[in-house]
């Protein structure tokens, strides 16, 4: 178990190098730091020793083994726009999404469990024939396309729900929470359950056919023969093994979110990092673009890497052999 | 004639015929595929043509409401232009996109798949670490940043200027690994079968035995999927085109469509966003439902049913 | 005596889109106290789906549709579901094929065992895993406090089948209903784990019917033989009896199938053709294509399962029923 958290651990570090690279390049051919720190007055003379002074002319590689430095220091650039470091506009921004990321999984942790259990056990009740045809239109909704739709239904027509920000906030240890308002809630109603309704058909249907993929196997026959309890055998035996591979999907799944929060974000003016991440490409604000790149990267890589040792931690077979 | 009488006695013709959501799924799709592809000669106006549209038709409801005018069966945009004819348009747009995406991303992750699955060793090993490294990103992240990086890289006119082949290239890029892992693992389970050590012990040359033999063989699951990218594709290309980093609104897509629309529900137009967005939708769910059918025939495990 | 386990003209479908298939299609047998049965037949016969009759666990389009099953006195085909799920793994208990396959790989065997007991008996925890340490200790497993800790991954499968005929015994069961107990293992552990099962018989007062395509195997441990065929019984009688001297073509088919039956340097026996599947039984007697002396009676009526020389004897063959044609 151990020699297997440490390859996991060395492949998410190669797998980080690989992303900074892409950002070094991104920002070593597009970004121009001169002119993110000079007035546009500057002469000649003096970006030509501001370039010199920040190592510009360099090796390619002595200057992406420097920016890998400062970026394990948290320094990523200064943002162009912000005029500030780009991590603390980052820092700033990642509450909104984190909070709106987090919602949107207990949505669908609670809603596909039970749902999905539900409609395996019971595959021809008509609650489990009309949640499947729902998921086949639901996968087919884009995920904007069902924001605008909740935001025209419940905001412009019915003025159930507010439709854009996040609403009153709390500042918490200079985290802003949207979660001890009524007003922050309000606001993450609308954008949490469209979020969530990309992945709420997949996760239903992953759910649903692995348990009953599970359902058929011998061990649950002979847990059958056994004389044991519906509900033990549905909640302990099926279960169990239906979540292996599940858990493994939510790792990834979770990282999809995060893209598609980019989109939420768009439609309900959320001030989180996609957001700020789409204000940056108009702005041509290379900075604050590579160190996204970066977060973001680092986020997945942290995530699939916990997944991956969490999932040894269930499953006995890898965490014996060590390997998967 | 041979061909078709073979066809029509096939397992894969009785069972459409037996499908009525696969025979309605395919009618529609085949009528939108034609439809939008025939959208410059069918459409009732041209809606590249900025003199064809005056800016006093703009917003109109669709013909059957009040306001509405015979002249514009679904109403108009913002700038006057008759929504069907641009719906049309978009169509086309969104499906030139998605299936040439697909094309470009299939003939890259085949291509990959064959060369790491029959070489092997240290290639496969390099190849398959790339593909395990950018397939733990999704496909849309990867999408959105390489067109952020696109569009500050070549300037925003410039990147509207080549939207398509860029668009192509992206989402093709975003979505490879998908047939390489899939093509490789299938190689590697033809390259041990004995008519591949027949045809390598008659002296066939490696290329001649990857794709004459090993191929052709590994197509049923790249067409498995492919029903699953198309699809997946156009939704990629609206949602980009949604963020603004897609079509312009000059040729527009079913996604630029659709935001240019979002813009103006909050004073009720709401038919500018609804009408493309049900004809995605629409659209994306036929190929899937299709996709679905096609699936279940091709997956040998249902005959034990 | 009372007999422990009573069938009688058990008849199974399917019920499928297109229609039913007849599964199993008036079976009837009987087993006394202590007695152990051998159902053979090939795969497809219907001697699994008769096993699973009995415990009604039917996979799903499968349902009992005729026929009478007395355990004990007790009909077990009109118990409800709750009666039938505390006769299951407590009185009735069933050993399935693959040991690789039939214990839960993420439960531990302690955790495996003590849900039985639990299932059944109101014990404690702790209790329960007494009982389950005891039956570990009775099929002969080394270091069991260990085994208990363990994953099935951790054991092999010798010792994983020796683990669920130990589950088999945790509530002292009546009746042992063993579904290929040996066929997934090596053949060295086949005789160990077969040698298990008749001691345990006679130790624990339990009856066996023991579901197997290998007549080798039943002839060493059963009393009674009933060969199946297309889901009907064809022959049945003593073991003794049905090895030495089979009516039934098909049961003389298998027995000169059995390798030890054929010369040296000779080819094997086999019966030619397949068995028929349940879409497409012929009419009359089912084996009649496959038989060699079969007549135009064979083709037209079903023979009927009858004594011959004695009332254990039954066969169903129009040979026997009408010699003097033959």
């Amino acid at each position: 178990m151990f020699a297997f958290i440490v390859r996991r651990i060395i492949q998410a570090i190669v797998v980080m190098m690989i992303i900074g690279l892409i950002g070094f390049a991104v920002k070593n051919n597009l970004g121009d730091p001169v002119r993110d720190l000079l007035p546009i007055s500057a002469s000649e003379a003096e970006r030509v020793a501001l370039r010199d002074k920040l190592g510009l002319n360099d090796p390619f590689v002595t200057q992406y083994f420097r920016f890998l430095g400062q970026a394990l220091k948290g320094d990523l650039g200064v943002s162009y726009f912000h005029s500030k470091p780009t991590i603390e506009v980052i820092a700033a921004k990642a509450p909104a999404t984190l909070e709106l990321v987090f919602a949107t999984a207990l949505i669908i942790v609670f809603i596909s469990l039970p749902v999905g259990v539900y409609s395996a056990i019971f595959p021809k009740s008509w609650f489990s024939r009309i949640t499947m045809g729902l998921s086949t239109v639901g996968v087919s909704m884009p995920v904007f396309l069902t924001a605008i739709v909740f935001i025209y239904i419940f905001g412009v027509e019915l003025h159930w729900l507010p439709s854009y920000g996040r609403g009153e906030t709390v500042n918490i240890y200079g985290w802003e929470s949207g979660f001890f308002t009524i007003d922050g809630l309000k606001h993450l109603i609308l954008p949490s359950i469209a979020l969530s309704s990309i992945m709420l058909p997949l996760f239903i249907r992953l759910i649903r056919s692995e348990m009953m993929e599970v359902l058929e196997t011998e061990y649950i026959k002979f847990a059958w023969a056994k004389g044991l309890h519906r509900k033990r055998i549905y909640l302990v035996h099926a279960f169990k093994n239906t979540l292996l591979p599940v858990v493994t999907v939510f790792g990834v799944e979770i990282g999809i979110l995060f893209a598609f929060t980019i989109l939420t974000e768009t439609v309900f003016q959320w001030q989180g990092m996609g957001f700020m991440f789409l204000e940056a490409v108009e702005r041509s604000d290379t900075a604050l673009l590579v160190a996204y790149l970066v977060v973001v990267g680092a986020i997945f890589v942290v995530v699939n890497t916990v997944v991956d040792i969490i999932y040894g931690f269930i499953n006995p077979m890898v965490r014996i052999a060590g390997t998967k | 004639m041979n061909a078709w009488l073979r066809f029509k006695d096939s397992y894969l013709f009785y069972s459409f015929k037996r499908d009525p959501v696969a025979i309605i799924s395919f009618t529609l799709f085949f009528i939108l595929l034609l439809v939008g592809l025939s959208a410059p000669v069918i459409a009732p106006h041209n809606t590249y043509d900025t003199s064809t549209f005056d800016i006093m038709d703009s917003e109109l409801p669709p013909s059957w409401m009040d306001e509405g005018s015979q002249d514009f069966l679904f109403g108009t945009d913002i700038q006057g232009r008759d929504l069907f004819s641009t719906m049309l348009f978009g169509l086309r747009t969104s499906i030139i996109i998605g299936i040439g995406a697909v094309i470009f991303q299939a003939f890259f992750g085949v291509g990959i798949g064959l060369i790491a699955g029959y070489l092997g060793g240290r290639l496969d090993a390099f190849l398959m670490r790339v593909a395990d490294i950018q397939f733990s990103f999704p496909y849309l992240i990867v999408a959105i940043i390489a067109s952020a990086i696109f569009q500050v890289a070549f300037g925003v006119n410039r990147y509207e200027q080549l939207a398509i082949p860029l668009l192509i290239i992206i989402i093709g890029i975003s979505e490879w690994p998908k047939y390489a892992r899939t093509v490789r693992a299938s190689v590697l389970g033809e390259r041990n079968k004995e008519y591949v050590e027949a045809a390598r012990v008659i002296g066939l040359n490696r290329r001649t035995i990857m794709l004459r033999h090993i191929l052709p063989n590994t197509l049923t699951p790249v067409l498995v999927i492919s029903t699953i990218q198309v699809p997946q594709a156009i939704m990629s290309e609206a949602a980009l085109s949604f963020l603004g980093l897609g079509m312009p609104i000059t040729q527009p897509s079913l996604g630029s469509l659709i935001r240019a629309g979002f813009e103006y529900i909050f004073s009720g137009s709401w038919w500018i966003t609804f009408f493309p967005g049900i004809l995605l939708v629409v659209f994306i769910l036929v190929i899937l439902l299709l996709g679905d059918w096609l699936r279940d025939v091709l997956n040998p495990r249902l005959y034990k049913g | 005596m009372a007999p422990l386990l009573e069938v009688e003209n058990l008849k199974v479908k399917f019920a499928l889109r297109f229609g039913e298939l007849t599964a199993i299609d008036g079976v009837s047998f009987t087993l006394v106290r202590r007695e152990k049965l051998g159902l053979v037949g090939e795969s497809g016969a219907g001697k699994s789906v008769t096993g699973f009759a009995i415990i009604n666990l039917l996979s799903k389009p499968g349902y009992i549709s005729d026929g009478k099953i007395t355990f004990q006195g007790q009909r077990l085909d009109k118990l409800s579901d709750e009666d039938m799920r505390d006769i299951r793994g407590n009185r009735i208990s069933m050993i399935f094929q693959d040991p690789m396959m039939t214990l839960n790989p993420v439960l531990t065997i302690g955790e495996q065992m003590a849900e039985t007991v639990l299932a059944h008996q109101k014990v404690s925890k702790a209790e329960a895993m007494e009982i389950a340490l005891a039956k570990l200790k009775k099929v002969y497993i080394p270091s069991p406090e260990e085994r208990l800790r363990q994953y099935p991954h951790e054991c092999s499968g010798g010792m994983r089948q020796r683990i669920v005929i130990a589950i088999a015994l945790l509530t002292d069961p009546a009746l042992i209903i063993a579904d290929e107990p040996t066929t997934a293992l090596d053949v060295t552990i086949q005789a160990d784990i077969m040698d298990l099962m008749v001691e345990l018989c006679a130790d624990e007062d339990m009856g066996l019917i023991l579901i197997t395509h290998d007549l080798a195997v039943v002839s060493q441990v059963t009393e009674k033989i009933a060969v199946m065929y297309a889901g009907k019984i064809i022959e049945s009688g003593p073991t003794a009896d049905i090895i030495h001297t089979p009516r039934h073509p098909y049961t003389q088919g298998l027995i000169q199938a059995i390798p030890g039956n054929s010369e040296a340097g000779r080819r094997l026996n086999q019966i030619p053709g397949m068995m028929p599947t349940l879409t497409d039984i012929p009419d009359g007697c089912a084996f009649h294509p496959r038989c060699g002396l079969s007549k135009d009676v064979c083709q037209r009526e079903t023979p009927l399962l009858l004594p011959t020389d004695n009332e254990n004897r039954l066969v169903a063959c129009h040979k026997i029923g009408l010699k003097n044609n033959f």
